[in-house]
């Protein structure tokens, strides 16, 4: 894969505050890549000096090897969908969706061809003369998306786009995009502080925090190996146990008063090693909950504290070792799965395997 | 980078220095010849340049500009202070009891102010006039023998019709500023034990303060230096300082008399705006 | 309702009828026979509204009002746009203040603002006519178009600017194409009612005019002579109807500029 979108140590501050923090990110041809951190994070602002809005007060971004210093927002090969999608209040929907097309040299009757194709794709076709006010949120992404896509951009960049929208509507739009994007084959960038929308939409995922990077990674390697405890707890749940590094080769030895003595290897640590401490993080749903007197025998004791029902799932939180320390274990209310009472006691059985280490 | 002046700046000025330096060119510029020319002085064509503090001196000293600086006061005072009294209520039921017709009666409340000042001025003199309006139809009704004559050719009917002219200046910013009220603080009012009565100088009041203060300001301010209502309303009791400007740069031909007496009312308003801003400035502030 | 309700609700209609006390007996005595303005009416007559087309000064004065009423709501607007947009657009240095300046005359006494022009004027050397007016009218229309567009500007939402430069277009384009037809309502409403002001406007045409007279400064000038006044009643009413229709566009232009783009978010 080639790369398309090149941030080269980018840079951005706001009088004293800095917004975007030394970043560098490759993006491939036509990935579906997604920048997700918490809100004044500097993704947005990321998004915007790649459209053009604003300038990096240091480093460089290229855009198919072409260098984008100074480069206004109308000649860069990006176009955007905005966060409140921007659709022009006097224009109607085919007037909004030819906007860019007036600068180019095409025939009437292609451009409508055009306009028609685009309208089609994002599921528009019989709306094209509604005016602008009339038209529904969701209605109103679609057009932004095809104004946006009419142009044939090299990079569409969305702005939180689905975060105006209601829960149903929201989850169809994430389907949705994905398929579009996969159709058009244009490579997409997304911003979000919504974790779930990243996980389910990208191919890649930059994580940031203050301005910074913290991790690029595909989702199921972000899920299940995030390289510190920040990640890992803005993405899904984790406990995170102190436990003391007993060896340190190419497999770890550790212990933690809940666990107990156990190895792991090299590649499930992130950090370096250079004290003794460790702290062990592991999923809620990487540790699986039997009834003490069960015949199963599970490796750790502990009593049932605390639950709270989530339909499909029912997390609870369960008292190991001496009591001190509590591990949120998540089990799928499927068939055949057992209810848990507070005051239970209970063994749990822990993934090994889907164990992480970070070094602070 | 210091001396680097940010994007924004020159973007923003680009697109103010044109309106901006009209203002100098059209406001600064004659505001401060006028202040110059209040420190010299003419006689009859002729100017003289040097420096004398002598139109300060007489427009501070001499009774007939003393009496009109105070006059002026007084009639701007009362009228600030009648018209915000009677624009409160007003705009406190359009406020709260306008429902969907707020919008209909600030309409109404501005169309009679369209008519042209001068002619509404005017007509006020016809209404108080010895044979005016307001006297046949009182005559007619007979609740008097004799037409009134305090009320036209003095300082009241100054009063009268400016309290008229202004208010829909009042009306407006009370009305504002009793619009943007959270409508849920008053029921929290009701809620901890406030009566009506309470509720109104416990919260409204205060919470509107914005409001009348702006108001206030609006009318205080152009009103000192009002030279139509006076005029045709005013007789000899009821001239102000404006008309007495006016005269002193036509008729008496002295331009830097009646540039000091301009200056100095501007000096005594400002003065005052001030202090009525400070001594308020703790409603002001909060909100 | 209750009983302090119906005392405001009384207080509201008197209130009104004090208001409208002036306005009301302006077209009253313009239909009224008798030369004198006072009670009672003594018959119906359109007489002063015929003799209104045969007063010669009073065309050349209106005349004149018309031009100065024109080039000074257009001046004003002009200024008003580029002044509203930088402040609603752009943060910078010195603007509060600079705004504050130009914001100035609409609370300066009107009477200042005309001595002070004129002693510049005088000083100067220059001419005093039409354009004196203009200009004086221009200062006094800049502050209420920076008002009426400022709240135009303001319903602007920023992104669609930035839209349309993501889009291809330039900054003229994006201002033709976006800017301006959102604005329209707002410009406007602005020359309407700046034209109205200068069209009421006494005081600095009083001042500065030379021998060409305004519409107010011709009324001015009638009031001495107590024959015409039932003429100058049926030209006051004239006014007024000329003034409600123009206010009524403005309001018109007002609502539709803010209701075009109250629906973008």
């Amino acid at each position: 894969m080639t790369t398309l979108v090149e941030v080269q140590d980018i840079s951005k501050s706001f009088g004293a505050v800095n917004a975007v923090d030394g970043v560098s990110l490759e993006i491939d041809q036509g990935q579906f890549f997604s920048l997700l951190g918490p809100s004044g994070c500097g993704k947005t602002t990321l998004l915007r000096l790649i459209a053009g809005f604003e300038r990096p007060s240091s480093g460089h971004l290229l855009i198919d090897n072409k260098p984008m210093d100074g480069v206004e927002p109308n000649l860069r090969p990006t176009n955007m969908v905005f966060q409140n999608y921007a659709i022009f209040p006097h224009l109607n929907v085919e007037q909004n969706v030819a906007y860019g097309l007036r600068k180019k040299s095409i025939s009437k009757i292609e451009k409508e061809e055009m306009i028609n194709q685009v309208l089609e794709l994002v599921g528009l076709s019989e709306l094209n003369l509604r005016s602008a006010n009339a038209l529904s949120g969701g209605q109103k992404q679609r057009v932004a998306l095809a104004r946006a896509l009419i142009l044939k951009p090299k990079v569409l960049l969305l702005d939180e786009p689905l975060s105006a929208l209601d829960k149903k509507l929201r989850e169809q739009m994430q389907l949705e995009l994905r398929h579009l994007q996969r159709a058009v084959g244009i490579t997409f960038i997304l911003v979000t502080h919504d974790q779930e929308e990243a996980l389910t939409m990208s191919d890649k995922v930059a994580v940031m925090f203050d301005g910074k990077v913290e991790q690029v990674a595909s989702p199921r390697e972000l899920y299940e190996r995030p390289t510190s405890q920040r990640v890992a707890s803005f993405i899904g749940a984790m406990n995170f146990i102190n436990g003391t590094v007993m060896e340190a080769k190419n497999e770890i030895g550790i212990n933690s008063d809940i666990l107990g003595p156990l190895t792991i290897s090299r590649s499930q640590v992130f950090g370096d090693l250079t004290e003794n401490k460790i702290i062990i993080g592991i999923r809620p749903e990487r540790i699986s909950i039997v009834s003490d007197g069960s015949s199963v025998t599970g490796s750790i004791s502990g009593r049932i504290t605390d639950a709270s029902y989530f339909g499909e799932t029912t997390y609870y939180k369960v008292a190991c070792g001496k009591g001190s320390e509590t591990l949120t274990v998540s089990a799928q209310n499927s068939f055949g799965q057992m209810d848990y009472q507070i005051g239970e006691e209970v063994k749990l059985n822990v993934d090994i395997k889907s164990l992480v280490g970070f070094s602070d | 980078m210091i001396l680097n002046i940010k994007p924004e700046t020159k973007k923003g000025w680009r697109l103010l220095s044109t309106p901006f330096i009209f203002s100098i060119l059209l406001l600064a510029a004659p505001l401060t010849m006028m202040l110059l020319l209040s420190f010299w002085t003419q006689d009859y064509l002729i100017l003289d340049r040097t420096f004398t503090l002598n139109n300060y001196i007489e427009a501070f000293t001499q009774p007939v500009y003393q009496l009109l600086f105070s006059r002026s006061l007084a009639i701007s005072l009362t009228v600030t202070f009648f018209t915000v009294l009677l624009a409160y209520p007003m705009a406190y039921f359009i406020s709260f009891h306008g429902g969907e017709r707020k919008a209909l009666w600030l309409f109404l409340i501005t169309i009679p102010f369209w008519t042209s000042y001068l002619l509404r001025m005017f007509l006020w003199k016809v209404i108080l006039g010895y044979n005016g309006v307001l006297n046949s139809f009182l005559l007619w009704l007979e609740m008097i023998t004799e037409p009134l004559t305090f009320i036209l050719y003095n300082a009241n009917a100054v009063v009268i019709a400016l309290t008229h002219g202004w208010a829909p200046f009042a009306i407006l910013p009370i009305f504002v500023s009793l619009e943007k009220i959270d409508r849920s603080l008053l029921e929290a009012s009701r809620d901890l034990g406030d009566g009506p009565f309470h509720q109104f100088f416990r919260v409204v009041l205060p919470l509107s303060a914005p409001g009348v203060v702006g108001a206030a300001l609006i009318i205080f301010i152009p009103t000192v230096g009002d030279y139509i209502t006076p005029k045709l309303v005013g007789g000899t009791d009821g001239l102000m300082i404006a008309n007495m400007i006016q005269v002193q740069f036509s008729k008496a031909n002295n331009a830097p008399l009646a540039a000091a007496l301009s200056v100095s009312s501007l000096m005594i308003v400002a003065f005052i705006s001030i202090v009525f801003v400070l001594v308020n400035r703790k409603h002001l502030r909060r909100y | 309702m209750s009983r302090s309700t119906k005392y405001l609700k009384i207080f509201a209609y008197t209130y009104l009828i004090f208001l409208y006390a002036p306005a009301l007996l302006l077209p009253l005595f313009s239909f009224n026979a008798s030369q004198i303005i006072a009670f009672p009416l003594s018959g119906f007559t359109t007489n002063w509204f015929e003799n209104l087309l045969y007063q010669e000064t009073l065309h050349e004065a209106l005349k004149n009002s018309l031009i100065v009423a024109v080039s000074s709501s257009i001046l004003g607007t002009i200024l008003g746009v580029l002044a509203s947009r930088a402040a609603t657009r752009y943060d910078f240095t010195g603007k509060q203040i600079s705004l504050t300046f130009i914001l100035a005359p609409l609370v300066l006494p009107e009477i200042i603002v005309g001595v002070a022009l004129l002693i510049v004027l005088i000083q100067l050397g220059l001419p005093l006519n039409l354009w004196s007016v203009v200009l004086g009218h221009t200062l006094l229309i800049l502050p209420f178009s920076i008002l009426i567009m400022n709240s135009a500007f303001s319903n602007l939402d920023i992104s669609l600017e930035e839209a349309s430069m993501d889009l291809g277009e330039n900054q003229f384009g994006t201002f033709y194409r976006v800017i301006l037809p959102l604005v329209f309502p707002g410009i406007m409403a602005s020359l309407l009612i700046g034209f109205t002001l200068s069209l009421d406007e006494f005081i600095i045409a009083f001042f500065l005019t030379g021998t060409e007279t305004t519409l107010p400064v011709y009324i001015w000038a009638q009031f001495r002579f107590p024959k015409k006044l039932p003429t100058t009643m049926a030209l006051g009413t004239v006014l007024l109807i000329v003034s409600l229709i123009l206010l009524s566009l403005s309001e018109y232009f007002r609502r539709r500029a803010a209701n075009s783009q109250n629906s973008v978010l």
